[in-house]
């Protein structure tokens, strides 16, 4: 069990949760950067079709 | 059938190189632009840094990489870049030689007027950072590796940034941290020829690095190339 | 059996599969990274020289992992899209690299905190520290040559050859603690036959590295997916699939 207290982390929190923040920080600026990455493509895509069909009608 | 495939492979690498050393012959202020930029570059850090002599002579061996490996940068822009304009480049690609001669010997033209050209100044450079001249060998011997070895990477990186506008600015982003390890053990060599402890194991590894970079480097730098011109 | 195989050439094949496997991938990878921390940060006994600071470990060990395997993505799938022309690679290898880049900056800013109540210092110049700042830089070069040109597919090309030109400097980051004398520890799980590190402080760490891969393959299918658009904007398969 951890003996140094959770929140302290021995006298090392200020680098452990740093840390973690961080860590934490980019799994969520991946997913979020990869899902705005995927939507703009669609939209991209979906008028790029749009002008397509426009220009052969 | 292209004339060109009748001539001997290393008659062609002759041929190349002897215009390329001819044509920056004749720009002779092209060719002493980045020799004068070495020695600029090599006086900033004792002036900006106002030291004594002892802290130079620990500096010495960065501070002459430093300068070299930027020195080498300037000129790399132009190893294609002047061919592939007036489309000479694409011509000599459909000589039937091979792209990998041309790119030898262009290469090899431009180590011969930057990089050996540093490597002969360096004793000049090398006493005005109060480098001794017991280190000056292994100083030399370096400093010809390490360059021969920027001017593969160099040209690796300027086949890919032929075409771009700019090209010069992303040459140095992709070329420079290639460049890192051979800054590291060029510079260890000469720091460990002064404080007088053996260079042989990082002059060594110089040599490795030279020499995959020698031998991979022009199937790299004509496949870039290849990309480019297509 | 090969069949399989040529299907993941097919952007659309792709497309769909990266659809229906990230959502999965991203709960495995939560449930994994999510023990991993509980494990790690409460249950895991603090270590007796680092005391709770070694706990870092649990997020700087896997992000360097990581930056590593996802340069060597990149550089695979550059190098399978060059040879074998297979332009599914290219989105591979354009999609990977922001996610390896963002590790490998995870991976050294974990790793400089994490020196400064080791080492001493923030930052010291060692080869590991070294090589793996360069791979940053590497990663900010391919993903500064890519977009320079006009003709997108030739940039493709030219990211790709850059990325396995700079693939070298991957074996260096990791065999660096074995080669050179070095601030930074050496190899703590590879030793398959005896491993350096208790169970109960090994457990998390494997989990977490675990669950980092499942968050990169989930990131990675949805950025894929992208890419694989842009590249295949005015294709037949691309009406249906955007309608849905």
């Amino acid at each position: 069990m951890n003996s140094g207290g959770f929140w302290s982390m021995g006298g090392y929190a200020r680098f452990v949760w740093p840390c973690f923040g961080f860590a934490f920080a980019v799994l969520l600026w991946n997913l979020w950067s990869a899902r705005r990455f995927l939507a703009a493509a669609r939209r991209r895509t979906a008028r790029a079709l749009m002008m397509a069909a426009s220009q052969r009608s | 059938m292209s004339v060109g495939a009748g001539v001997g492979v290393w008659r062609a690498l002759g041929l190349v190189l002897e215009r390329e050393l001819l044509l920056s012959f004749r720009r002779p202020d092209q060719l002493l632009q980045p020799l004068v930029f070495f020695l600029i570059v090599t006086t900033l850090f004792p002036l900006g840094l106002s030291v004594q002599l002892s802290l130079l002579r620990d500096m010495a061996p960065g501070v002459l990489w430093v300068a070299a490996l930027l020195a080498s940068l300037l000129s790399l822009d132009s190893v294609f870049k002047s061919d592939a304009d007036d489309g000479t480049l694409e011509q000599l690609a459909l000589s039937g030689q091979g792209l990998v001669v041309i790119v030898v010997a262009k290469t090899l033209a431009h180590w011969l007027v930057s990089g050996a050209a540093l490597v002969l100044l360096s004793p000049l450079v090398g006493t005005a950072l109060a480098i001794p001249v017991s280190a000056f060998g292994t100083m030399l011997a370096s400093l010809a590796l390490g360059t021969l070895t920027l001017s593969w990477l160099g040209a690796i990186g300027a086949g890919l940034t032929v075409g771009v506008k700019r090209g010069n600015v992303i040459l140095s982003l992709i070329v420079l941290p290639l460049a890192m390890p051979l800054l590291i053990f060029g510079a260890g060599a000469t720091d460990r020829a002064i404080s007088g402890t053996s260079s042989s194991g990082a002059l060594y590894l110089l040599g490795a690095l030279c020499v995959l970079t020698c031998t991979l480097a022009p199937f790299a730098a004509s496949a870039a190339l290849r990309i480019t011109l297509e | 059996m090969w069949t399989w195989f040529y299907r993941l050439a097919s952007p659309p094949f792709v497309y769909r599969v990266a659809a229906a496997a990230a959502p999965w991938l991203m709960a495995t990878a939560a449930a994994a990274i999510g023990y991993g921390v509980i494990d790690g940060l409460v249950f895991a006994p603090p270590d007796y020289q680092q005391g709770d600071a070694f706990r870092i470990i649990y997020v700087h060990a896997p992000a360097a992992w990581l930056s590593l395997f996802s340069y060597t993505t990149m550089a695979a799938a550059g190098a399978i899209a060059l040879i074998w022309r297979i332009k599914v690679g290219h989105a591979v290898a354009a999609a990977t690299a922001p996610i390896g880049a963002s590790f490998t900056l995870l991976a050294l800013v974990t790793g400089s905190l994490w020196g400064r109540p080791m080492w001493g210092t923030y930052w010291a110049w060692d080869p590991r520290l070294t090589s793996e700042l360069i791979l940053l830089f590497l990663y900010v070069g391919v993903m500064s040559l890519r977009p320079a040109f006009e003709d997108p597919a030739r940039g493709d090309r030219a990211a790709a050859l850059l990325a396995i030109v700079g693939v070298v400097n991957v074996p260096i980051i990791h065999y660096s603690v074995q080669w050179w004398n070095s601030l930074h520890q050496g190899p703590t799980v590879a030793k398959l036959a005896k491993p350096s590190m208790p169970g109960s402080m090994l457990w998390p760490l494997l989990s977490m590295l675990l669950g980092f891969m499942l968050f990169y393959g989930a990131v990675l299918c949805i950025r894929l997916r992208g890419e694989v658009l842009n590249r295949e904007r005015l294709s037949a398969w691309v009406r249906e699939a955007v309608k849905s």
